[in-house]
This record gives structure tokens, sequence and C-alpha cells, in this order.
């Protein structure tokens, strides 16, 4: 969405975030994920009073598990914080009879909001058909098998260690399915090789619906002073589960891997590092019709969802859509094999001269990491500032001095593009800072569309010659 | 002069001198480091006197390693710290910022600086260490940045130094010049203290003549002239050595040397000159407790030489201009100064080049109980004179080739503020001290 371009006043169109996931209303697809922020009615009230429209409570289990204290470690990125999160707190530490009231409390209170109920318990039958059909005399609209979890339970044989095997995740999710009146989802785990094996198991099974990702296996860092491992307890650490805004990329193609996959199609509930509305805009284009967040609302408390709510309305309106419906799984189907990509297709990058500001990075990121395709120009200030429209802006006078801001040693950098050798890699227009300034540009090869898997076939059949390798390298 | 009933309390003068640029905390440090975009061939190296590394240090300070940044800094600029202080940044390093044309706002590179020196402070004398002795004896005349910053540069390459500087602290114009409210004395004197720990001969209220420079010249193996300027410039007018009239060095001084509220000030305070001296002299005035500060130029506002950011310091101190204001001579009432006696200018032609008329018959009175000099200081001329066969430009300043520093007599080096086409700022002696110091040693290597 351009932020520079409102939409127009006279076009306010109301939109309809409300959806529907396996039969179940929620006004909007926000939702909260299992986890810490849905540990009790009182987190959940605040949640729901503050414009969340669903959560999934946090993994019920028949006794309360004990947890060790500490228990989070963050990865912070050059001055921002929490850029990842890794836990290794397990499922509720509170007794089973205190959370069914709760969830009783929740459903009398907000019966429009969506309420999921997470359950984990040993693997045997007759432990779920108990769990299950507790949760949902509570008046859990629907179930969520945490089949997830990387860390403690996992030693004890729930959690990932169902999750990671397809044939354990089909039976749990058929003796479930057995006695459930709602819906079932069942959570994947990341750490797993191929997401959609797992998936499959759990449509076999009879699942309703999926969500994912759960955390991802990690160890977040190591204490410098103390070499102990972080999150430390009394010393020691463990491996624990990693999220937010760091996992969004690994989760955004399992979620596709799931979308795509024609031996599943089933409602998917996004879940991996959304911060902003663009990240949950974007696990819906590539299938989930409802999304959970967690990490965010670890960070900032419950009140980002009204940005969350506010930025998906208004790039509704921009785009005209709706619903969600609109354009919930939209860019699934232009997920790919690399083997279908056009081999043919060509973007070379072009920097505006005007906005640059001479800061050298996409001149070092091509020369060093990528092409060498950007030409760097000493231009004399006199004649840098006689190019240049704008130079008031750039000119500074103080005192005895004239000087001009990006000038040193008499001299400005310019940068330019050599678009005989650049080959579109995208880096410089990554690295710049300064908005639209470095542009990729679509060039005509004036060559039909082929696909490596294509090229293959010619190839074979003589019809293409090879393809040569750049000369400039 | 100083009313002793009108004095500020102590305690409201050292509030008033407290430092302008104060230093950063670790957290605001961090943050502002992760504003450098680390710029390739970087704008702010490139108009760094000393070229230090800046996004080099900015980028170890964000990950946390200040000691490393403090290398870096020091590795360029011995006088790291002070320079952090007091380098007209906005017209250096983060003039040339690349985030002035992005976010109209450059990253507080000065500030890093400091930050990074001042918390690098427990272990940063132990950088460096005295070279292998190499047997040859350098003699440097000055212990400002420029001598000391040649010195420090010799005993890395194992050679022996002594340094005569006639006044009683070292460290020139740095310990005693510069306006307290950017550099305290404690810490100017501090880094002056560990510069010399690398092991320099430094001899205080050592004044050295043209004779005993002809000894040194034969006593060592080279001889570094670095001995920076002489008197604030004369008005050449009628009453200037009267009592209450100022030099502003010697203003300044007395703000490093007395207890602040034993500083002579004045009621009514008249400033004289346009140059960023004139401006550090006013402010220090106003700060005292002078209830009425007033700078008088001879030409108008945007010829004044004085940078943007300190003219806008005298607007927050209050400070009054006259402008085009000639003085033409010194007002006495009982053997003291009372005012100056200001000719009206106007400027024929363009800018600070323009040649100044006087506009006959709007001659004006400015009252004032202190009259401060602030035109600049006037070269060495004497000594620099009596050096034979030295040669000086049309300034009087010492010519020197200008990639060794050598001077036209055999052996003898000059760098600093003494030395011709010099800048005016504190980094740009120091990097005079290290070409000086390169010049030096490429010819005791021989």
């Amino acid at each position: 969405m351009s932020e520079s371009k409102a939409t127009n006043g006279s076009a306010w169109p109301a939109v309809d975030l409300s959806i529907e996931f396996c039969g179940i209303k929620a006004p909007n697809p926000f939702w909260l994920a299992s986890a810490p922020p849905t540990n009790s009615e009182y987190q959940i009230r605040r949640a729901f009073e503050a414009g969340w429209g669903g959560a999934v409570w946090k993994t019920l289990a028949h006794e309360p598990i004990v947890n060790v204290s500490s228990r989070y470690g963050a990865v912070d990125y050059d001055g921002r914080k929490v850029m990842g999160l890794n836990n290794i707190e397990l499922i509720t530490d509170r007794t089973l009879d205190v959370n069914l009231r709760e969830i009783a409390n929740i459903k009398r209170d907000f019966p429009n909001h969506a309420l999921f109920v997470s359950l984990m318990v040993d693997s045997k039958r007759d432990v779920w058909h108990n769990i299950v059909k507790q949760a949902e005399d509570a008046g859990a609209d629907g179930l969520e098998l945490n089949f997830g979890c990387p860390h403690g339970m996992s030693e004890r044989g729930m959690g990932a260690a169902v999750g990671q095997v397809p044939e354990y995740t089909k039976m749990i999710v058929e003796w479930v399915k057995e006695v459930a009146r709602t819906p079932v989802m069942v959570k994947l785990t990341p750490n797993v090789t191929d997401v959609a094996a797992v998936g499959r198991a759990a449509k076999e099974g009879g699942a309703d619906a999926i969500s994912l990702i759960n955390t991802i296996n990690s160890i977040v860092g190591v204490d410098l002073d103390t070499f102990t491992p972080k999150p430390q307890v009394a010393g020691l650490g463990s491996h624990g589960g990693y999220c937010g805004p760091a996992v969004k990329p690994i989760a955004l193609n399992m979620v596709s891997q799931i979308a795509n996959d024609e031996g599943i199609r089933l409602p998917i509930s996004g879940i991996g590092g959304i911060q902003a509305w663009q990240d949950a805009v974007e696990f819906m284009l590539l299938g989930s019709s409802s999304v959970q967040v967690c990490t965010a609302v670890m960070h900032y408390g419950f009140r980002i969802v009204e940005q969350l709510i506010s930025g998906m309305s208004n790039w509704m309106r921009e785009k005209n859509f709706h619903a969600t419906t609109d354009f919930v799984g939209k860019s699934a189907s232009r997920i790919r094999s690399w083997g279908d990509l056009d081999l043919n297709y060509k973007v070379v990058a072009q920097i505006d001269e005007q906005k640059c500001i001479n800061c050298g990075l996409c001149y070092i990121a091509c020369e060093d990491g990528c092409h060498q395709s950007i030409r760097i120009e000493p231009v004399p200030e006199q004649e840098f500032i006689a190019r240049h429209p704008d130079h008031d802006q750039r000119v500074f006078e103080s005192g005895c001095k004239s000087f001009v801001h990006g000038a040193g040693a008499g001299y400005v950098n310019s940068f330019t593009i050599n678009q005989d050798t650049c080959v579109g890699c995208n880096m410089c227009s990554l690295v710049c800072p300064v908005r639209d300034c470095i542009t990729m540009q679509p060039i005509p090869t004036g060559k039909e569309s082929m696909s490596w898997k294509q090229y293959q076939d010619l190839l074979a059949e003589g019809k293409v010659a090879p393809i040569q390798p750049p000369t400039h390298a | 002069m100083s009313d002793p009933n009108s004095r500020l309390s102590i305690e409201q003068i050292d509030r008033n001198f407290a430092e302008i640029h104060p230093p950063l905390t670790p957290d605001e440090a961090l943050t502002e480091s992760a504003r450098c975009l680390y710029c390739f061939d970087a704008p702010c190296v490139r108009s760094c006197p000393t070229a230090i590394d800046i996004p080099g240090f900015i980028r170890h300070i964000m990950h946390r390693n200040p000691v490393g940044a403090a290398k870096t800094i020091l590795d360029a600029n011995i006088f790291g710290g002070s320079c952090a202080r007091i380098c007209p940044t906005e017209v250096l390093c983060e003039g040339a910022c690349v985030d002035n044309t992005m976010l109209k706002q450059p990253v507080q590179i000065g500030r890093l600086q400091r930050f990074a020196c001042d918390t690098a402070e427990p272990v940063s004398s132990s950088f460096y260490k005295a070279g292998e002795s190499t047997g040859k004896r350098v003699a440097i005349i000055g212990a400002g940045p420029c001598g000391l910053t040649c010195a420090h540069e010799l005993r890395k390459r194992g050679h022996a130094v002594s340094v005569f500087e006639s006044r009683e602290v070292a460290g020139g114009l740095n310990s005693l010049g510069i306006a307290r409210y950017k550099l305290t004395t404690e810490f100017a004197l501090s880094e002056v203290a560990r510069v010399s720990e690398i092991g320099i001969d430094l001899h205080l209220e050592h004044a050295v003549d043209g004779a005993e420079l002809a000894g040194m010249l034969a006593d060592y193996d080279a001889v570094l002239l670095a001995v920076g300027l002489g008197k604030t410039a004369s008005l050449n007018v009628p009453g200037e050595n009267l009592d209450g009239v100022w030099e502003s060095l010697d203003f300044i001084f007395q703000t490093h040397t007395l207890p602040l509220n034993q500083c002579k000030i004045g009621q009514n305070v008249l400033v004289i000159g346009g140059g960023n001296t004139a401006m550090d002299a006013a402010n220090a005035a106003k700060m005292l407790g002078a209830q009425r500060v007033t700078i008088a130029y001879r030409r108008d506002a945007e010829s004044m030489p004085a940078f943007k950011h300190e003219y806008e310091l005298t607007q927050k101190e209050g400070i009054q201009f006259a402008w085009n204001a000639a003085p033409a001579s010194i007002v006495e009432r009982n053997g003291k100064a009372a005012g100056v006696l200001f000719e009206k200018t106007r400027s024929v032609g363009e800018g600070r080049r323009g040649k100044l008329e006087v506009v006959e018959g709007e001659s004006f009175t400015l009252e004032a109980d202190m009259v401060i000099k602030a035109l600049g200081q006037d070269v060495l001329l004497d000594f620099l004179q009596s050096v034979p066969g030295l040669k000086l430009d049309d300034k009087g300043r010492i010519a020197v080739q200008p990639e060794t520093h050598a001077t036209s007599v055999a052996k003898l080096f000059a760098g600093g503020d003494c030395q011709a086409g010099a800048g005016e700022e504190v980094v740009i002696a120091v990097q005079s001290g290290k070409q000086s110091a390169a010049g030096i040693h490429a010819l005791l290597q021989g």
C-alpha cells in the first residue's frame, strides 16, 4: 500500500474482515496463538476487548506441568529488539478445572469470538478421548492438537514427537475424531523435512484444518561472560522453540507447501512471526484463512491488533477487496518449482541519480557479493552540484565554509549500473536505504518464455543452443 | 569590573558551563550507532582531516566493542577524545554524512566518538608502546596537539623525543584555549597525560629562542617547530592598552586556570570580532555572569566567518550583535575602558571580500566595562625570523614541503598553526603532527 497516497475520501467503502473458519465465525482473522498470551481468562478477555477475533487457549493437559526459570531468550538485530524469540516454557501450568471453568466464562461473555482450545496429552486413546470431551463440554468452538512443541514435551513422547511422525499424527487425529463434535485443527511442527507429508497424514486421520508453524528448534545464544546458553537455568540451557519476525519466511514457505498440496486442501491458520498487517496479508495470500499471533503481543501487548485491523482494512479498500475471501490464497498458485521459472525473463537494476544519497552500499554489495556491475565515479563537487537540480538541499554553508552533504575530499561518488553485465539479482535494491532509488526494470529479451524444464527438453531435442555463461566474470 | 553582589552563585556558573554535548549513555550510543549506514568510501571519513574510519568505529560500538572503536579512533587521531568534543563536526564529518540528505539529520559522529573514547579510557593508554629504540633523537618545540601527536608517532617508531613547552602545562590551546563548555580542563590534561605515557621527555616552562634552536639543530637528529601562534592581533586603535581591555585567549585561559567564580568578568561586555573565538568568548562572558554581552563585527551578519552552529549558540545565550561596527577608539573613563567608539561601515562588493567603507557621520559608542579583542592570533614573527635561512610565506608562516613538512632549513620541520597553509582546528593540527612525524621518520631512516 502506498503511504503517500491516502484512499480517496469519497471512496471509503466498508470492508468486511469477518471470517468463517471450518464453520466457526470470527469478527476478524486475527487470532492469538496458543502461547503465554492465551494462558488465562484474564488475558483472553483483555485480548477480545482489545479487538482480537479469536484465540487458541494455551495447551491443556490433565495435570499442570512444572516450568523452569528463566524461560525466554531473544535475538536482537543492530539496535532493534526481539527479531526472534525463543522459549523453553511448556504447556499450561494451571489445573484443568481452572482452565475449563475460565473457557466457559469466555464463551459465555464472547459468544461471537472464535475460541479454539489447544490439547496435548499422553499418546493413549482414552486419555485423548477424555480431554476432547472436557474441552468441548467447556464450550470450545474447536480443538487444536499440539503436535508441534519442540522442547520438553517432546522428550515425554508428546508435541513434536508426534508431529514428526506422520503415522503417529494420523493415529491420534483418528482417536480425536472418534469423539470430537467440533472442528479439529492440527498444529504442525516445522522441525521436519517435509511438512506436507505430515499435513497429509493429518488429513487422512480426518483433520478439519491445519495450523502452522509451531516453533523452530533453536539455541538462541550463549552468554559470553558466563558461557551459559540463553535462556539459562542454573547455568544450563536446553534447546527451545524459536519464533518472532525472524521465522516468518520459513513459515510462509511451509504454509504455501500445505496450501499447494493437492492431498490436503484444508483450511489453514497461518502462524509465524506476524508483527505487521502486511505479514498477515502475506500469510493469507499464500492460503491462510486466519492468522495467529504470539511474539508481537508478547513484545507490545494486545493493543497491536488496532494496527493490524486498520492496515489490512485500508489495503483491502485500496485493492477493492470487500471480504478476506477475495484474496485468501491468491498468491499460492504463484509458488512453483524453480524449474518452472522463465529463464528468458530479465530485469536489470536502475539507480535514480536524483534520489541517490551517495552512500555506496549498492556498489560494495555488488562488487564483493554479486556481479561487479555498478560503476563508481568520483564527481568533483562543483560538477556534482551543477548536475543536481536540488543542489540547494545538498549544499550547506556555515561561516566561511561551504560544502556538500555526501561529499568529502572534494568529490561525490556517483553510482551507475552496467546493465550489460547486471544479472538482475536485486541485491543493490535490497541494500539501498532510499525508497524507490534503485528499481528493477524488466528488459525485453525478445525471446519466448522458456523454463528450465522446457530448456532441458529443447536441448535434448537439439532445438536450442546451450545458454552461455556470463562473460564478464 | 565585577561587582561581587551581582556575581552568580558558583553552582549557577557551573551549570552554565555544563558541556554543550554531554556524553551519550550506552543505550543512546547503541541506538545512534544503529543509524549509521556504514557507507562505502564514506564521505565522513573523507571529510575528517585525520581520516578516522568512522563507519568502522561506529560498527564496533553497535556490536558492543567500545575498546575496538576507541582503538580505531586513536590509531588515526591520538587526540580523538578532545576532537570528539571540540571538532566543528557540523562542517566536517557530520556535515558530509549522507543522512543529511535522507533524514535531514546526520549521525552524531562526534558524540559517538566521545562515547567510545570515554568508555575505553581505562585501557586505552595501554594501546601504544614505544618502538624498539633507534638511537635517534628528536626535539619538538611546542607541546600542543601537533607537537604531542608528532612526539607520540615518533615514539611508536622508536625514536627518543624531547618536547619543550613555554607554558606551565602541555596541550597548547587544547588545554587552555578551548571554550570550557566544550572541553573541560581536566579532560584535556588527562588526555595529554595519556598521550605522554608512551615516554615523552617533556620540558615545561621552557621557551626556546633562536640561539637554543640553533644548538638543537646541531644536537638532535631532527627538530620540529610546532610553536603555534602568538598574541591576539591588535586593533590598532587608541586606548587598546587600557585596563579592562582583554585578549580573547587570556579571557578564555582564566576559565581553565581559575575557579570559575574567581574569573574576571564585566557587567557589560563588548567582544570585538566575528570569528569562532569571538563567539566562544562572548558565551563564556555570559556564562560567567555578565549582564549584557555584545559582539561587534565590522561587516554584516552574512559575512561573519564564525560557523553557523557557533552563531546559534550565541543566540541561545542571548548575546547581542552590532553589525558593520569598526572600532575607532576605546572610550576611557577614570583610566579604565568604558566603551568603544565605532564607525559605521558598509561593504562595497560581495561578501567577506567586499571593500569596507566608513559611512561618514554615523559613528556611535557602545558602553562596556570589559572589552575583549577576538581578532585571531598573530604569528610569532620575531622568533621565526631569528632562525637563519627559515623561509616564511607572505603571512609569516613557515613554508614546508607538504608531504614531509620539511622546512628550508636542514633537519628542521614545522607543523601546526605556525606552518603555512595550516587550518584552525585541533584535528588539523593533529594531522599535521602525523605528517610531520612521517617526514621526520623518513629522514631518520635515511
